[in-house]
């Protein structure tokens, strides 16, 4: 059964009619970890926020758990959580209060649905007392995801819950969102980080309110068309000028220490050829694996 | 209603943790109280008086001596030529000059008559016009003496005189605190209760929990109650400080029944909190809400005539004070307080500010949205 469904999502903004959504359709499946994965200003909190009915939408039409979200906002309300990109939670009341605070306005309790935040909460539960404004950026994504959680959501809608957070602390985060998987949560969430979107079931990539594609992590690199190259020389700014020369070059950029480049007529002998000739040493070319970082640079062109 | 506890929970635990707050609520209002009105003295004293004596004539310096011993004027000039005094008005060291004319004692006794020049600088008009009439008072009352020395009076008075004799209900000896106090107090409540309300909800779009809350199933009018009532008991115990203040540093006690007073406080915080509430709905920062409270404060207050009569301000300015909930609360403090009235003669004023209560916190209901 499909969990979340959208059909031809349309949000604009002011009297200009700036389009942040625009003719988006998606589902997601009960149980699923789907990623919308876009640079910022890609419409995916202008998405979420129509999706926990905090927006309406202009066009088109979305349901969650088969609740229309313009019409059935209050089933909505009560069976989603959400997780706001901003830390949004009571920073003058300590992480207990807010806990407890959110599962009353919930109409439930912290007891009845410990065992949904139980793995969350122990790593911050030595701070109860501490009020949510002295947390550090790690644990207040891990109060906000407990208080998101509390009312044992069907649905949670998880905006870019790890920006700003630290790598281990990202790391963390997305083994907690794959234990909470496993208790059937259907879980959104949306991130500007190419690299945590292979941990998603499948990904939205997503760009100017458009989707670009939607596929699982593995069959978007695999629908990679060209063959790659990471090639490394002594100067990584003559090599991108040089790069970008070349008769026969499709698309080039940095990639870390490498950079990635497709050829119509890719021959590694020829390439380190003409490289040299153009004055650079400690030439490598090899072939790079595809990540989802490239699929989504070869989208956008 | 389990929701609704809690949200109050909430909203005082937020309260007496933000330690500025308190002392705004708390410290404030009884800084003011105490200051305000030993400043904001309606009778003006101290006026600078310069005085041109030609005649330097006993009766002359007789009459100086009785305006300065009336408490009123401070002599700061005594100048020789009118032109000299007026110095003093143009480098404001005087508010007023007194001409007193060569042979003022000969031409008093001899003919009768005499004319004195009185020069008032107008610039602060409250002072000019009291200090000239004050002064012409006690030149009236100075010219009663003279007379009753000079003529014996016949039994009957040759000329028909009406002598009037005032009596100053409620409030005997004119004291203006007994006057301004309870205004003074009905001002502080209002500030207190809508500067609070309004600020509340926009602090918390401001910081952003306002998405989290609004995700919740909470219901619109659960949250705005949540919003109101703590606000409601605040203002409540800064009006009791204010009484208490009012009643052992002033001595005021309140003429009428406490219970007629509270009745009305409570009916009429709604209103000025459903006030506050609708601002802040219509507000994205703590910004707005302020500057938008302030000009309705400002109005309310210059229209609420507490420094100002309304009966005195012209038509349309009447018309406005009818929609201004502080009108009512100042008339009724003073109604209740000094007066004594009862509860069945301020039930025109429950009444109105029911209404105003009733549609500003509809209002606020219907305009607070869960959704753009």
């Amino acid at each position: 059964m499909e969990a979340v469904v959208v059909k031809n999502l349309v949000k604009t903004y002011g009297k200009e009619k700036t389009v942040a959504v625009d003719d988006v359709s998606f589902s997601v499946s009960r149980g699923e970890l789907f990623g919308l994965i876009g640079p910022d200003g890609a419409g995916k909190t202008s998405i979420f926020r129509m999706l926990t009915t905090l927006l309406l939408p202009d066009g088109g039409s979305a349901s969650v758990d088969g609740h229309d979200i313009v019409k059935d906002f209050r089933q909505i309300r009560s069976s989603v959580g959400y997780m706001p990109g901003k830390f949004s939670l009571y920073q003058d009341l300590t992480i207990e209060e807010n806990l407890h605070f959110f599962a009353t306005v919930f109409g439930t309790t912290i007891e009845e649905n410990y065992h949904l935040i139980k793995d969350i909460y122990v790593q911050i539960e030595p701070f109860k007392n501490r009020r949510a404004g002295k947390l550090s950026g790690g644990m207040k994504q891990k109060l906000a995801l407990c208080c998101a959680l509390i009312h044992k959501p069907t649905t949670l809608f998880l905006d870019e819950p790890t920006t700003g957070v630290d790598p281990v602390s990202r790391k963390e985060f997305w083994e907690m969102l794959a234990r909470l998987k496993e208790q059937n949560i259907t879980i959104l969430v949306s991130t500007p980080y190419m690299d945590e979107a292979s941990l998603c079931d499948r990904i939205a990539l997503i760009q100017g309110g458009k989707i670009l594609s939607i596929d699982t992590p593995q069959n978007i690199i695999n629908a990679y068309p060209d063959r790659l190259l990471a090639i490394k020389a002594n100067e990584m700014y003559r090599l991108l000028k040089v790069l970008e020369g070349h008769p026969d070059i499709l698309n080039s950029y940095a990639f870390g220490e490498y950079a990635h480049a497709t050829f119509r007529d890719a021959d590694t002998h020829a390439l380190q050829a003409y490289l040299r000739e153009h004055g650079l040493t400690d030439v490598e070319v090899k072939d790079a694996e595809v990540t989802i970082e490239d699929s989504f640079i070869k989208l956008l062109h | 209603m389990r929701t609704l506890r809690f949200l109050l929970r909430k909203e005082f635990r937020q309260i007496f943790r933000d330690k500025a707050i308190v002392a705004m609520i708390f410290f404030m209002p009884m800084v003011q109280l105490i200051l305000m009105p030993l400043a904001a003295d309606y009778e003006v004293r101290n006026i600078n008086l310069s005085v041109v004596d030609h005649d330097k004539s006993p009766y002359s310096r007789k009459l100086i001596s009785k305006i300065v011993a009336s408490g009123y004027f401070r002599l700061t000039g005594y100048n020789a030529s009118f032109k000299e005094a007026f110095g003093l008005i143009e480098s404001d060291k005087a508010d007023l000059i007194l001409e007193i004319p060569h042979d003022f004692e000969k031409r008093l006794i001899r003919e009768d008559e005499e004319k004195l020049f009185i020069a008032v600088n107008a610039i602060n008009g409250t002072k000019a016009s009291l200090g000239g009439s004050y002064l012409g008072s006690i030149i009236g009352d100075f010219n009663a003496d003279i007379r009753m020395q000079l003529v014996t009076p016949p039994r009957f008075s040759q000329f028909p005189v009406i002598d009037v004799v005032g009596s100053n209900w409620f409030n005997p000896v004119l004291n203006y605190k007994v006057f301004i106090v309870p205004g003074i107090l009905a001002i502080l409540v209002t500030m207190v209760g809508g500067f609070l309300s309004a600020l509340n909800i926009v602090r918390e779009k401001e910081i952003g929990t306002i998405e989290q809350i609004n995700v919740t199933p909470i219901k619109k009018h659960i949250f705005i109650l949540g919003k109101l009532i703590p606000f409601w008991v605040l203002a409540n115990i800064v009006f009791t400080i204010g009484l208490l203040v009012a009643r052992f540093v002033y001595g005021i006690v309140p003429v009428g029944s406490l219970l007629t007073l509270y009745a009305f406080i409570s009916v009429y915080l709604l209103a000025v909190l459903g006030f506050g509430l609708l601002v802040s709905t219509f507000c994205d920062t703590q910004q707005q809400a302020m500057f938008i409270m302030f000009f309705f404060m400002m109005l309310f207050i210059l229209l609420g005539g507490l420094f100002t009569s309304i009966d005195s301000m012209p038509d349309w300015a009447k018309m406005i004070t009818r929609v201004n909930p502080v009108r009512y609360m100042i008339e009724v403090m003073r109604m209740v307080m000094l007066k004594g009235s009862s509860f069945a003669d301020v039930l025109p004023h429950v009444g109105i500010v029911s209404l105003m209560a009733a549609v500003l916190n509809g209002w606020a209901i219907l305009n607070y949205k869960k959704t753009n």
